[in-house]
């Protein structure tokens, strides 16, 4: 995950609190997913950023995940999502998501 | 007026000791994890030129091998020796990081580049020997200093180290002791974009047919910025190029946007030529050092070489019809404006399908769409997947909603109207423009109608807004030589029929005699 971007992320974990932010991804593959989840949760696996050794445990969704998905007007997720859903490889981007939610998000139940 | 593309010139610079020296990547790391173990782990995934002249997309970009056979080929690409290996191809060749240094200091014109006086003397020759390199840019190449003032000058002058083979052979000091705009670091990156524009500029104009003195503007589209602290982006790389390029009689500009430049300067030099303002314009590019091993860690950690070791530079040559030459359409622009927002689909709908139905055409209409072209051989294992081919989904899944493809043929679109990319990741250099001169022949050959070319870029990386870019382009065959192909086909029976007649005539006349 882009280094700036770690440090935005981590900026407003401090300032709202861990347990109130969501991250939602728009990444375009799985393992792609799975790193920034994984950036956002456990810390920066690449040891490259200010996230490195920091483990969050945010809460973290991909857009096509059907848990996001079913918050959205129909309408504006067909306009705005839908031809995305048709390219992605979903199943493999649920799974990747799923094992790091699973794995190291403190805040799933909150 | 029309405008078209009367030639191209691609050139790719092999740069291993810059990968470990100037890449961000590496000069991050040096600075957060010293020890860390891709930096000791590095040195042995570094390729040599004998490598990277056998690699198939190197050979593809300047212009060996065509992008459909490198289709052909089996991914990965990296484990394969592409039988064409020459360093020289019909767009412009790669150029050895030995000659490349040299070329720097040639392009240098404040005296900020110094060589090792060994090193010059060891490699003048096969820098005079190359054939886009002319008497007047040998002329500026200096004798060299002494090894010890050369580390003197890195050691105590904060100047920025030039290596080969992991030897200190010269450096590039600063232009000014405090303004972190004439930094040594900072000059390295300029002087490097500036020579290898150049090499490209040269490739484009030799390609073109033309005379140097022929070229009246050059637009520059990469992605540095010169100036200093009282006006840090005040340019003109186009213009310093057209300099030691000897492009005498132009003048130019810089045009700036990230990814999307290309596409934008192509526009730009279309419609400066079509509007008479300019009978021939240049659009170049050099390469960006920042970028180089910028996938590094990925590419180690997955055993595999350092992909991203060529600086790459490009350069098109638009001029005023010629009757034969691909042109390229100013009614067919794609544009992604300020409202259209960042959803792929208003991003794809705003560059490709709202442009081609303004024109009452669709995506199925265009032989091939040459989006981002980055080779997928380096962006895989980086976890950025395929991105030319992410392009060609997006465009076909749209058509799909459009109601113009059906779903089922969304696999055989991507195939049938894509490319393969094979571009080196270096921003700029990728982004739709690598297809321009492999296009240029497949049009000329009569195999393709119509091309359309897509820049795109994330302009929010300089933070200055949120706003994502992208304007696109058709270029298509020249609507003169599709009218006087037949005409003349005919035209030249009849005349190969009269002076067979008078040969004859003149043979039984002499006969006779």
């Amino acid at each position: 995950m882009d280094l700036e971007n770690q440090k935005r992320v981590k900026e407003f974990a401090d300032q709202y609190g861990p347990e109130n932010v969501v991250v939602l991804l728009g990444a375009a593959e799985g393992e792609a997913s799975g790193l920034a989840a994984e950036t956002v949760t456990n810390g920066d696996p690449t040891y490259a950023g200010p996230l490195t050794g920091v483990q969050l445990g945010l809460t973290v969704y991909h857009v096509c995940e059907p848990e996001v998905k079913a918050e959205f007007d129909p309408d504006v997720y067909d306009e705005q999502v839908s031809m995305m859903e048709m390219v992605l490889d979903v199943d493999d981007i649920i799974n990747e998501m799923s094992a790091i939610r699973e794995q190291y998000c403190k805040y799933l139940d909150k | 007026m029309k405008s078209v593309i009367k030639g191209a010139g691609y050139i790719l610079v092999h740069t291993p000791d810059m990968v470990i020296h100037n890449g961000t990547t590496q000069t991050t790391e040096l600075i957060v994890n010293p020890e860390s173990e891709y930096l000791k782990e590095l040195p042995s995934h570094i390729r040599s030129f004998e490598d990277v002249l056998s690699y198939y997309p190197n050979q593809v970009y300047i212009g060996n091998v065509t992008p459909d056979e490198l289709a052909e080929v089996p991914q990965p690409w990296c484990d394969k020796t592409c039988p064409s290996n020459g360093r020289f191809g019909q767009f412009g060749q790669m150029m050895p990081q030995e000659e490349f240094l040299l070329l720097m200091q040639a392009c240098d014109v404040f005296d900020l580049v110094k060589l090792e006086k060994d090193f010059v003397a060891e490699n003048k020759a096969k820098l005079a020997e190359n054939p886009l390199i002319d008497e007047a840019i040998m002329a500026r190449i200096t004798d060299g200093i002494e090894s010890a003032e050369v580390e003197r000058l890195v050691a105590e002058e904060h100047s920025e180290g030039l290596y080969h083979h992991d030897k200190l052979v010269g450096c590039v000091n600063r232009a000014h002791d405090i303004d972190v705009n004439l930094s040594a670091h900072v000059m390295h990156e300029n002087i490097a974009d500036k020579a290898s524009s150049v090499l490209a500029l040269l490739a484009a104009v030799k390609n073109a047919g033309i005379a140097k003195e022929d070229v009246e503007y050059v637009i520059d589209c990469a992605e540095e910025a010169c100036g200093d602290m009282n006006q840090r982006g005040g340019g003109n790389f186009a213009k310093s190029a057209a300099e030691i390029a000897g492009l005498n009689n132009a003048t130019g500009s810089d045009c700036r946007g990230f990814c999307a430049a290309p596409a934008h300067a192509m526009i730009e030099a279309a419609a400066l030529v079509a509007s008479g303002a300019y009978k021939t314009v240049a659009v170049t590019a050099g390469g960006c050092t920042a970028k180089l091993g910028m996938n590094g860690k990925d590419h180690v950690k997955k055993g595999l070489p350092i992909l991203e070791d060529m600086l790459g530079g490009f350069s098109v040559i638009v001029t005023q019809d010629d009757g034969v030459s691909p042109e390229i359409n100013l009614n067919i622009l794609g544009r992604h404006s300020v409202g259209t927002g960042s959803a792929p689909q208003a991003v794809i709908g705003s560059l490709v399908t709202d442009p081609l139905e303004r024109n009452g055409l669709k995506v199925t209409d265009i032989d091939k769409f040459s989006p981002e072209m980055q080779n997928p051989d380096i962006t895989k294992p980086a976890g950025a997947g395929d991105v030319p081919l992410a392009n060609y989904k997006m465009i076909a899944a749209l058509a799909v909603k459009k109601g113009d493809l059906q779903k089922a043929d969304l696999a055989k679109f991507t195939v049938e109207h894509g490319f393969t990319g094979w571009a080196p990741t270096q921003g700029h250099i990728p982004s739709g423009v690598p297809c321009i001169g492999h296009v240029r022949n497949a049009i000329m050959d009569g195999k393709m109608k119509r091309v359309m070319v897509i820049g795109k870029g994330s302009l929010f990386l300089g933070r200055m807004t949120n706003l994502f870019d992208g304007v696109s382009f058709v270029i298509q065959a020249n609507s003169g030589a599709e009218k006087a192909a037949g005409v003349s086909e005919e035209e030249i029976k009849k005349m190969i029929a009269k002076s067979m007649k008078e040969f004859a005539a003149a043979l039984l006349a002499s006969e006779e005699e």
